[in-house]
């Protein structure tokens, strides 16, 4: 590591550069690659944003701190949907004071809660080359495999903005670890289109990228296992120590199906009461 | 650009380099209060508060920190008044070694209301390796445990461990809290090959690295080989071991050593070494290392010790009693299993390391070498490096400072030896700091087991015959490997009474990462599989499974036997087996846990126990001494290492005990080479029986010269003098006890005694551990509903710290038992070197245990004391298994118990049974 340098100047990009996001993950582990760290922190990017029309617009160096404090309107359904994936992350709470929600999507981990939230929102990353060209991509396209993105070199994420339509209708989230507040090893999410009231079931953690599954309103059970057991390759269900491919897959149509039942429910009405018995949250502390 | 950064109200302006973290720059300005546990985020010992907001500073860019406050565990008591959280850390005592006591505070005291309504959440990210947690909830939770006993009343309180107020304070001393001048640093070049042979080495472009002093191969080492584990008696170990080799034989093993001015530049060192390597066939599995044929891991001749290195058996037992084959034949029913235990990391959270500097010899003017060492065992440590270097032991001082835990991975000299052969080089103080990764891959673990367990029984219950069949990997080196094997076979099966006996026990090389001494040493291995075969047994048996038990198991008065012979300096001289199972009935009788499991989920409960004894074999030696100071206190000189065991506390009660005073008015020197002539170690449970003892012996001579000393200076006759807590009573009268020593030093008498002890014979200590547990078939996961303790530990010297003790040991028992493991693929390599991916328990994992110790009190113990530090760690794997056993159906023979590897089981055994039913 030779030096450290502001990402408001512009510099010719080098081998050996890296973005300096929150610094939570390239300072985790030796990086004997990197020669300079470009340091996003001063870039003065408004964190949060919520644009004209009620879309919501997250810079990449929004911290999760910050993303977890910021008052999400009432007329947003999905809005408890932020802190539970602030509460997946493996990483304690003191974490989220440095680390970046561009840092956690260009990571391109299975297990990024912030990939999970913002591909379940139907986000769209948007992306400025070194000459300074912007272009747009979403979320879901964007991790493409397990700690693989779109990203060219020197490319770099600006920010995530999650449409205004997604963010009032209601989700669901399921999350299954093999430990107490753990690392995810299956992350399922759904969100309820307010309009048309189609469902969208995100899967995540269990497969080496966000897989997207579409339904019209008022799925039944058999056709959603189907769907997104088709929609996950067989060799896209992710296999690491944090969980054999099998059990994640098992968790995953399970929480699918959970997930069903709690947005078929009425709104309001409590998912312990409405959908299976089972189906409270299973990452409660073991004390 | 000027940089500006205030911490603890105190301005700096040194510029941070490019790169570097917030820990470093802060312990680089003296705050040694901020500890590196993990150096990834992971650990949280390093957390500080950066304008009141808590952060692991390990992560955080220090050039972020420019115009903020820090604030350090150094900084939190205001106007030399405690926080209020330090106060309660010191109430509760909610610290072991210490180490991450600083980030626990850091982070506590910045929790807001909500956050403290949850705990599990909350101190996510600070982990404890030494507690158990239980004493931290307290310690948060504002509960006050500690004591301050009366004068003479020490022994069986439960005063705070001395160096708590310095623990609270972040001004506890451990192994790199120093600084030296003109220290130098050293990384190590590992291998990337499971087997090789070094065909050259060039390291000129190294050498060009600026600020590089000195590169070291094979060729700088000395033509020695010993064994990196430290035992009293050396020919316990293979000598197998060189400081630098010229032949590798695991991924990770060290191949050179860069000393540089900063450690960025030895490790660039490292990187521009160029080593040629003509690879050589490797083999990892332990029974295709032990088939003819197999690569041989160290050629070597019978000199090393080597029980068949032909055969890459580093040690072997076999044995029989009576006849298993006739035993087997007149059982009724039996069973056989193969059980298998995983690798498992200490864990401590100071890592490895030492750090060696020169001094003049106060007592010879002699220049000679120190090395402050993250050591269990100083002396021994000090025996090696004379031996390797051919140096005399007046040149050459071994210190340990506070020790941030050890759980055996410190009974071994593996920084030692490497740093001081490039201060003696270089002449030059040299640190060598291991790093967490280095921890996995260049430290070692626990001995992996296999265990074939063979059991007969009659139709009432008695057993027949017992078999055991053992292969312990030792990986690439045998340091502990012989020891850990015998022992494991040792009282595991001593406590069962059987006519028939036999054991066939290898410990085998392989090219993997080397395994060490490790809590239980073995113990806890084979534990594992006895015990689930005593309740599969009973189950087919029809027998209640502790009934099976207390028809089994030894009595008061009898002897362990075992096929690999009797251990005649072992006698059980306190018997609270019973007490133990007794635990176990009352905790079945009153208990209504089942009904807080979840709807749907599966729910049993099992139990299992063991026996260990209360050292090591062989002897195991200290010396101490006690002598009553200029201003009336008293000072304890002692060798044994505090890695958070708690023996200092203990020795203090003890000599408090013995000289009518408290505890307070009593400094313990200790961990030094020069404070006494010697002491085996702290392992082998023998900090309290072994050490203590020679403390007690000490204590009690030196009460005897002051109160003949005092009845003859005031006259009065010895029978009507008594010890008071800062004086002497002389017939109603008092002498202070800075007159008498005033008294004694003008007539010359020097008040001090001398105490020893030889660590044998020794007795023998027992657990009982007792779980209810929920499953939740569609899930796998596991909830403890309830955790049950028995533990005999004889007369508990002070309750609090060993209730801490056992709760330590469940805990990391719970750890191996739920989803530890050290993971290494097909050429050795481990794969698991981090927390993110080698998880160890936090305070959301671990249940309370209740802990129950038996009323005893041994014969040969001080005071009636047994070793309790061990031994907690033994029954609670196959007590969990046994459990799982009964919610489940099946038995589970290997641990860690994941959820997808249960769920899969599950999963398994409803296919098997819907085929069995169609």
């Amino acid at each position: 590591m030779q030096e450290v340098r502001d990402a408001r100047r512009h510099y010719v990009w080098l081998p050996g550069d890296a973005w300096l996001g929150g610094g939570t993950y390239l300072f985790s582990e030796p990086q004997p690659h990197i020669r300079r760290l470009i340091d996003l922190s001063r870039t003065g990017w408004e964190p949060l944003r919520i644009t004209a029309d009620d879309s919501l617009e997250i810079a990449a160096t929004c911290t999760i701190a910050q993303l977890s404090r910021f008052p999400k309107p009432a007329r947003w359904a999905a809005a408890p949907l932020f802190e539970q994936c602030c509460r997946a992350f493996l990483a304690s709470w003191k974490i989220w004071n440095m680390a970046t929600f561009g840092g956690n999507l260009c990571n391109s981990l299975p297990a990024g809660p912030m990939i999970s939230l913002a591909a379940a929102l139907d986000g769209t990353c948007l992306l400025r080359d070194q000459a300074g060209s912007m272009r747009t991509v979403r979320v879901a396209d964007f991790v493409v495999g397990a700690g693989r993105n779109v990203l060219q070199r020197g490319e770099l994420l600006r920010s995530v903005t999650l449409p205004a339509r997604v963010l009032a209708g209601r989700t669901a989230f399921r999350q299954a670890s093999l430990y107490g507040l753990g690392r995810s090893g299956a992350l399922v999410i759904g969100a309820l289109d307010p309009v048309d009231g189609s469902l969208t079931i995100t899967v995540s953690a269990s497969t080496v990228r966000p897989v997207r599954v579409w339904f019209p309103p008022s799925p039944n059970a058999a056709a959603v296992r189907e769907a997104v057991d088709q929609a996950v390759a067989p060799d896209e269900w992710f296999d690491d120590i944090h969980g054999l491919p099998a059990w994640r897959r098992h968790m995953t149509l399970r929480y699918a199906e959970e997930i069903r039942r709690e947005l078929a429910a009425p709104a309001g009405c409590a998912p312990a009461s409405c959908a299976h018995p089972d189906s409270a949250p299973t990452e409660e502390a073991g004390r | 650009m000027s940089y500006a950064i205030r911490v603890n109200e105190q301005d700096f302006d040194a510029e941070p380099r490019p790169g570097q973290c917030l820990r470093t720059y802060l312990r680089e300005r003296g705050w040694f209060g901020v500890k590196k546990g993990c150096d990834a985020g992971d650990c949280g010992a390093c957390t500080v508060q950066v304008d009141g907001e808590p952060v692991h500073s390990c992560l955080y860019p220090a050039v972020r920190a420019e115009g903020r406050s820090v604030t350090t565990v150094e900084g939190l008591a205001k106007d030399g008044e405690l926080h209020p959280m330090q106060q309660r850390f010191l109430d509760a005592q909610g610290f072991q070694c210490g180490f991450c006591t600083a980030g626990f505070l850091m982070t506590a005291s910045a929790l807001d209301a909500e956050q403290l309504t949850d705990l599990p959440r909350s101190l996510k990210g600070n982990l404890c390796r030494c507690t158990g947690y239980r004493a931290i909830e307290d310690s948060i939770r504002g509960v006050k445990h500690a004591e301050e006993p009366c004068a003479g009343q020490a022994v069986g309180r439960s005063p705070g461990a001395p160096a708590g107020p310095l623990v609270v304070t972040g001004t506890a001393r451990y192994t790199f809290d120093l600084e030296v001048e003109g220290l130098l640093n050293m990384k190590l070049l590992r291998s990337p090959h499971p087997h090789a042979r070094i065909l050259s080495i060039d390291t000129s472009a190294a050498l060009r690295v600026p600020g590089v002093h000195a590169v070291f191969t094979h060729h700088d080492a000395p033509d020695k080989l010993y064994s990196s584990a430290r035992h009293e008696h050396p020919t316990e170990d293979p000598d197998d071991t060189r400081v630098l080799d010229d032949v590798v034989r695991f991924v990770g093993q060290r191949v050179a050593a860069v000393v540089a001015d900063s450690e960025g530049a030895a490790e660039e060192g490292c990187r521009r070494i160029v080593v040629e390597y003509e690879e050589l066939p490797y083999v990892v599995d332990p029974e295709l290392a032990m088939l003819p044929g197999a690569p041989v891991i160290h050629p070597k001749g019978p000199e090393s010790r080597i029980f068949r290195a032909e055969n890459n058996v580093c040690g072997e037992v076999h044995g029989e009693l009576g006849s298993v084959e006739q035993g087997f034949a007149e059982a009724d029913v039996v069973y056989e299993e193969t059980f298998r235990t995983q690798r498992v990391q200490h864990a401590s959270l100071e890592t490895h390391g030492c750090v060696v500097y020169f001094e003049e010899n106060e007592e010879s003017g002699e220049e000679r070498i120190v090395v402050r060492s993250s050591t269990q065992v100083p002396f021994l440590t000090r025996r090696a490096l004379c031996d390797l270097y051919d140096l005399p032991p007046e040149r050459v001082r071994v210190v340990a400072g506070r020790v941030g835990g050890g759980f055996g991975g410190k009974q071994e000299m593996l920084t030692e030896d490497i740093a001081v052969l490039a201060a003696l080089k270089l002449h030059r103080p040299v640190k060598l700091e291991f790093t967490r990764p280095e921890q996995f891959y260049g430290a070692t673990t626990r001995h992996p087991f296999t265990v074939t367990v063979k059991v007969g029984a009659t139709r009432d219950g008695i057993l027949t015959a017992l078999k055991f069949r053992v292969v312990a990997n030792t990986g690439a080196y045998g340091n502990h490997g012989p020891a850990v094997m015998f022992h494991s076979v040792g009282e595991s099966m001593g406590v069962y009474r059987a006519p028939h006996k036999k054991v066939n026990a290898y410990s085998v090389y392989t090219n993997a990462v080397p395994a060490g001494a490790f809590r239980g040493y073995g113990l806890g291995q084979v534990t594992f599989a006895v015990e689930s075969a005593m309740d599969e047994l009973a189950r087919r048996l029809g027998i209640d499974p502790l009934v099976l038990r207390e028809k089994n198991v030894i009595g008061p008065g009898e002897h362990m036997e075992g096929p690999a012979g009797e251990e005649e300096d072992l006698h059980i001289a306190s018997y609270g087996l019973d007490q133990c199972l007794q635990v176990v009935r009352d905790a079945l009788a009153d208990d209504r846990s089942a009904e807080l499991a979840p709807e749907g989920w599966l729910v049993g409960q099992g139990f299992a126990m063991s026996a260990i004894a209360t050292g090591p074999p062989g002897g195991h030696f200290a010396d101490a001494t006690v002598k009553l100071m200029e201003d009336g206190t008293y000072d304890i000189a002692v060798g044994t290492a505090e890695f958070g065991n708690g023996t200092t506390t203990v020795h203090q009660q003890i000599t408090a005990g013995a000289l009518g005073t408290t505890v307070d008015r009593i400094a313990v020197r200790q961990s030094d080479t020069d404070v006494v002539g010697h002491d085996t170690g702290a392992f082998g449970s023998a900090g309290t029986v072994v050490a203590g003892k020679a403390v007690m012996k000490a204590a009690n001579a030196l009460a005897e010269q002051i109160l003949s000393f005092t009845a003859e200076y005031a006259r009065t006759q010895r029978s009507l003098v008594r010890l008071l807590a800062d004086a002497v009573e002389c017939d109603g009268r008092t002498v202070s006890l800075k007159e008498v020593f005033e008294a004694a030093h003008s007539k010359g008498v020097l008040l001090a005694a001398d105490g020893h002890w030889g660590g044998t014979p020794r007795s023998v200590a027992f657990n009982s551990q007792w779980f209810r547990l929920a499953v939740d078939p569609d899930t796998g996961e596991i909830r403890i509903l309830r955790s049950v303790h028995g533990a005999d530990a004889g007369r508990v010297m002070n309750p609090l710290q060993c209730r801490g003790q056992v709760e330590g040991g469940v805990a990391q028992a719970l750890g191996a038992t739920l989803f530890e493991q050290v993971l290494v693929d097909g050429r050795g390599e481990v794969t698991t070197a981090a927390f993110r991916r080698y998880r160890l328990p936090a305070y959301a994992d671990i249940p309370r245990t209740e802990v129950h110790f038996s009323r005893t009190s041994d014969a040969i113990g001080p005071l009636g004391a047994k070793s309790m530090s061990e031994s907690p760690f033994n029954p609670v794997p196959p007590a969990f298994a046994n459990a799982l056993r009964d919610a489940t159906g099946i038995r589970f023979t290997e641990a860690p118990f994941l959820r997808d590897k249960v769920w899969q089981a599950l999963a398994d055994h409803r296919a098997r049974g819907a085929s069995d039913a169609a």
